[in-house]
């Protein structure tokens, strides 16, 4: 099992990267996870990164892409729910890369 | 004797085997089994009727998981994982209807 | 790609199998590929969508509020036997979602009408 040490804590995580526990997630760790993605973390990150905490919070399931996107769009307006802006801030999927430093596991129905 | 029986009366026959069994002591509802110990399940009256013989029983955390907590058949008295274990101490033979 | 008229039907009760979480997992990855996807619930199956699961005590996760997403999905067709909630002192008022409650035989009728039908 893999895991990231960081200020003395240790995080485990799977064999992809994902934080293993969903309650060991905070921001130190998600700067670490978005390092090891590439992605230089913005506000606009952090609000689909917060976003994707929230819908998890609620449904206990990391959305799908497409209702992802649609949810966004509903929420912090079209210009930002659209395919589009998401893969520019995560270019390897939006679903996987802010999922992972969301601390969420694998979106279902990732492929 | 103890019977414990994990499985939704509705799906399966053992709680009806052993009420027709005409056995007594306890019944301890687990698992799917405590829809049985649930108002409006289609075998309340045959659980109650039962219950002239026999001690129902209901663990706790099961009917909380499965949001029927709230609509326990009379009579039934609801134990933890420590009456779990105190009522398998308690009788001298169990029976688990798996 | 073409769209298929799939239903899952569900007949079993939650947490003592596996059975319901792992439907839920399949309608999600079938609405993902935006198919035209249907649940029914029938027999222990109406059970998955009691309301109030507290499953602290079984250390399961509660699956329940993932049922809510389904709408986001474009999941909205919920079918429920009225039969089989009736035998078990059930109104759709004690369920965690809004369902179409309907007749066994009306269901049945519905089954015959799809594409593809996924039993749990």
């Amino acid at each position: 099992m893999a895991a990231i040490e960081l200020n003395g804590k240790t995080y485990e995580t799977d064999e992809e990267g994902y934080l293993v526990n969903l309650a060991d997630w905070d921001e130190d760790v998600a700067a670490v996870l978005a390092e090891q993605e590439n992605v230089q973390m913005s506000n606009n990150h952090w609000e689909v990164v917060n976003f994707l905490r929230e819908y998890y919070n609620e449904f206990q399931i990391a959305p799908a892409v497409r209702v992802l996107t649609k949810a966004i769009g509903k929420k912090l307006g079209p210009e930002k729910g659209n395919s589009q802006y998401l893969y520019e801030l995560f270019p390897y999927g939006p679903a996987k890369q802010a999922c992972k430093i969301a601390g969420l596991p694998k979106p279902t129905g990732c492929i | 004797m103890l019977h414990i029986v994990n499985k939704s009366p509705l799906e399966r026959p053992s709680l009806d085997t052993v009420l027709q069994a005409g056995a007594d002591g306890a019944i301890l509802l687990i698992e799917d089994g405590v829809y049985a110990a649930t108002r409006g399940n289609a075998v309340e009256d045959r659980l109650k009727k039962a219950m002239g013989t026999l001690k129902v029983y209901a663990l706790g955390p099961d009917l909380d998981a499965r949001g029927v907590a709230d609509r326990l058949t009379e009579g039934v008295t609801v134990v933890g994982y420590d009456g779990f274990v105190d009522l398998v101490a308690e009788y001298k033979t169990n029976q688990s209807w798996l | 790609m073409t769209t298929k008229k799939f239903m899952i039907v569900n007949r079993k009760a939650p947490y003592g199998t596996v059975y319901a979480l792992e439907s839920l997992e399949v309608v999600l990855i079938g609405a993902a590929f935006e198919q035209d996807v249907s649940l029914a619930f029938m027999d222990d199956g109406v059970y998955q969508l009691k309301k109030g699961h507290q499953t602290k005590g079984i250390g399961m996760k509660a699956f329940e509020k993932t049922y809510g997403a389904l709408e986001d999905y474009d999941v909205t067709k919920l079918y429920v036997d009225q039969e089989s909630m009736a035998a078990r002192g059930l109104t759709p008022e004690d369920l965690c979602v809004p369902v179409e409650m309907m007749p066994r035989a009306d269901l049945g009728k519905l089954m015959e009408d799809q594409d593809v039908v996924l039993s749990f």
